[in-house]
C-alpha cells in the first residue's frame, strides 16, 4: 500500500473536562477524497486545527509527507504544501477577488518582502492567480471587491486561494456550505477532478456531496472516530446510523 | 481619475501655494505654519503605515518622533558647543548638517522601532495600545531625567542646521525642504501600499489566519511595517526640532502620540493623504480657535467625536467617498 500523504496518529486534545479529540487516527492517501463527517460539536474543527496547525494536541502525532509536523507552526505546514480552506471565509474582504488570489500566489512564491513594484504588475503572480480563479469560475469577478461576493462565491474564492499554493494535500472545511444546488454540483465535479492533483480531506455536511465524492469516510462523534470505511460501509454501519444519520437501525 | 486623486492633488498643491502666497505677502509666520503642517503630516504618514495599512494602533509613536528630535538636538548641541559626543573608543563629533542628522534620526528611530515592535507585537488589541504607550512614557521620563541634554528644560539650538546650497534660516527654503521630504514619503507610502509587501500586510490586518495558511508569518510583516513607520516618524521628529530650533521631552509625551493619531483619524485612516488633510485641519484649528480661546481643544474634541461617529473615513472619506477597489 502506498504511504499516506497525511496521517493523524492517536491525537487527543482536551479543553478542561471536554474531550474534543479522543485518540483520533485517520490518514489521507494519494489521490483520494477522505470525508470527515459528524454532528455539530463532534470536534471536527478542533481536529482540523490540529492538522493544519494553530492547535497543538495533548498527545499523538500528525505526519505530513512522511515528516512529523506536530510541533510545526501553521506557516511551516503551509510551506510544506498543506492547503486549507476555511469554514467561515477568511478572506481580505476589503480587497478585490484578484488581490486575494494574488495573496495566495505571493505566499506560494515566498517573496512577500518586496516594497517597490506594484504587485498587480507582477505577471508571474498574476498568472498563477488568474489561472486559479478561472478554474473555480471566478475570473469574471476578478475586479470585484470580495465583500460584494455572494456567500457561495466566497467559498469558491477560498478554494481558488488554496489552489494558488499548488498544495500536496487539501484540507477543506465545509466548502459546499451555502452554495445552493447548482453551485454545489459544480464544485462537486471540480473536487472530483482535483483529487488527482492532491488528495483532499473534506469536512462536509452536504451528504449528497460526501456520498458522491468520498473514497473513504470517517465519522467523528464526541471527539472519537467511530467508523472509517467506504461509502457503502458507512451507509450500512449500524452505529453510524444510530449516532449520526439519526435512524433506528 | 478618482475623486480621491483629485482631492489629493488639490491638497498637495494647496500646501505648496499657501506658503508661496505668504512669501509674496511677506507673512513669514504663515510659512512656518505650513512648515508645521508638512512636518506633522510626515509624522502621520509614518504612523499611517502601521495604523492604516497594518492595523497596528500604536499610541507610542511619540517615542520615534522624540528620538528623531533628540538625534537632531544632541548632534547639533555638540556641534555648537564644540564638544565631541564621545572620544573613546573612537571619536564621534556633533554635526550641523541636516542630511547627516536625518540619516542618524532614521537609523536611531528604526532601531528603536525594531526593539519596541519586537516586544509589543507579541500582543494585540488593547494590550498593544498600552504597551506602545508604556514605551513612549518610558522614553519621556528618561529624557526628563537626563541632565546632560537639558533634562526637563530640553535643548536649544541657536542656529538652524544647514543644508548644502540652501539657506535654511529662510522660512520658505526650509519649508521647501520639508515639503519635498513629505512628497517623497507620500510617494513611498503609495508604492508600499501597492507592493507585494503592502498586499500581504493589508491582508494580515484583515485576516491574519489566512496569511498564515499561505505560508507568510504576520508577525514579521508587522514588525517590518512598524520599523518603516517608526523611521519615517523619527525623520519628522528631526525636522520638527529643526523647525523650532528646540527639543524637549514633550516631543516624547503621550499627547504627541495622540496628536499624530488624531491627524490620521481626522484626515482618514489608511488614506494616503489622510495625515496631510488631518494635520492641515489640526494646525488651522489651532491657529484660528487657539486665538479665540486657550481651551480650543474642547472644539477639537467635539470635531473628533463627530468624525468618529458620523464620518469614519475622515475628511477624505467624506469628500471623496468610499475607497475604490484597486484595479
Amino acid at each position: 500500500m502506498t504511504e499516506p500523504v497525511l496521517s493523524v496518529r492517536n491525537v487527543s486534545r482536551k479543553f478542561g473536562a471536554l474531550i474534543a479529540s479522543n485518540n483520533v487516527s485517520l490518514d489521507l492517501r494519494p489521490g483520494e477524497i477522505h470525508a470527515l463527517i459528524g454532528p455539530n460539536g463532534a470536534g471536527k474543527s478542533t481536529l482540523i486545527k490540529q492538522i493544519a496547525g494553530g492547535l497543538r494536541p495533548d498527545s499523538g502525532e500528525v505526519h505530513f509527507l512522511g515528516r512529523d509536523v506536530t510541533a510545526l507552526s501553521t506557516v511551516q505546514r503551509a510551506r510544506m504544501g498543506l492547503g486549507r480552506t476555511f469554514q467561515i471565509s477568511a478572506l481580505a474582504m476589503e480587497d478585490t477577488v484578484l488581490q486575494n488570489a494574488m495573496l495566495g500566489a505571493l505566499g506560494a512564491g515566498r517573496r512577500p518582502y518586496r516594497f517597490f513594484r506594484p504587485v498587480l504588475k507582477d505577471r508571474d503572480l498574476r498568472e498563477v492567480a488568474e489561472t486559479a480563479l478561472d478554474r473555480v469560475g471566478l475570473l469574471d469577478h476578478a475586479a470585484i471587491r470580495t465583500s460584494d461576493l455572494s456567500h457561495g462565491q466566497r467559498r469558491q474564492l477560498e478554494v481558488a486561494v488554496a489552489l494558488t499554493l499548488k498544495p500536496r494535500a487539501f484540507i477543506m472545511d465545509e466548502p459546499m456550505a451555502g452554495l445552493g444546488a447548482s453551485g454545489s454540483k459544480r464544485l462537486t465535479g471540480f473536487l472530483d477532478e482535483l483529487r488527482h492533483e492532491a488528495p483532499i480531506l473534506l469536512v462536509e455536511h452536504d451528504m449528497d456531496a460526501v456520498f458522491a465524492l468520498a473514497d473513504r469516510i470517517s465519522v467523528l462523534v464526541y471527539g472519537e472516530v467511530i467508523a472509517t470505511g467506504t461509502v457503502e460501509d458507512i451507509r450500512n454501519h449500524a452505529e453510524v446510523r444510530r449516532a449520526y444519520l439519526g435512524e433506528d437501525a | 481619475m478618482s475623486r480621491e486623486t483629485i482631492f489629493n492633488a488639490v491638497l498637495a498643491l494647496g500646501l505648496l501655494l499657501f506658503p508661496l502666497w505668504a512669501y509674496v505677502a511677506d507673512e513669514p509666520f504663515m510659512i512656518t505654519l505650513a512648515t508645521r503642517v508638512a512636518i506633522l503630516a510626515l509624522a502621520g504618514v509614518g504612523l499611517n503605515i502601521a495604523l492604516g495599512l497594518g492595523g497596528l494602533v500604536s499610541l507610542g509613536h511619540a517615542a520615534f518622533f522624540g528620538i528623531g528630535g533628540y538625534a537632531m538636538g544632541i548632534l547639533a548641541h555638540h556641534a555648537q558647543s564644540y564638544t565631541p559626543l564621545m572620544e573613546v573608543p573612537f571619536l564621534i563629533e556633533g554635526t550641523k548638517s541636516m542630511p547627516v542628522i536625518w540619516l542618524v534620526a532614521l537609523a536611531a528611530s528604526a532601531l528603536a522601532a525594531l526593539v519596541i515592535g519586537a516586544l509589543s507585537l507579541r500582543t494585540s488589541g488593547v494590550y498593544f495600545i498600552m504597551i506602545t504607550l508604556a514605551f513612549g512614557q518610558m522614553l519621556f521620563y528618561f529624557a526628563i531625567s537626563w541632565p546632560a541634554y537639558g533634562g526637563e528644560d530640553g535643548l536649544s539650538i541657536y542656529v538652524r542646521n544647514s543644508f548644502p546650497g540652501l539657506n535654511t534660516l529662510d522660512p520658505i527654503q526650509f519649508f521647501l525642504i520639508a515639503y519635498v521630504i513629505l512628497a517623497a514619503a507620500l510617494m513611498f507610502a503609495a508604492m508600499l501600499a501597492k507592493s507585494p509587501f503592502g498586499l500581504a500586510l493589508n491582508a494580515a490586518r484583515q485576516t491574519a489566519e489566512r496569511v498564515e495558511t499561505i505560508g507568510i508569518t504576520p508577525y514579521r510583516l508587522r514588525l517590518t511595517a512598524f520599523v518603516i513607520s517608526g523611521a519615517i516618524t523619527g525623520l519628522a521628529g528631526a525636522l520638527f526640532a529643526d523647525l523650532n530650533r528646540f527639543v524637549s521631552p514633550s516631543m516624547f509625551s503621550w499627547q504627541t502620540s495622540g496628536e499624530i493619531m488624531i491627524f490620521i483619524i481626522l484626515g482618514g485612516v489608511a488614506r494616503l493623504f489622510g495625515p496631510v488633510a488631518g494635520a492641515a485641519l489640526f494646525i488651522a484649528l489651532e491657529h484660528v480657535l487657539g486665538g479665540l480661546s486657550e481651551f480650543w481643544h474642547i472644539y477639537l474634541g467635539l470635531l473628533l467625536l463627530a468624525v468618529v461617529l458620523y464620518a469614519r473615513g475622515g475628511i477624505i472619506g467624506t469628500l471623496a467617498g468610499r475607497e475604490v477597489a484597486h484595479d
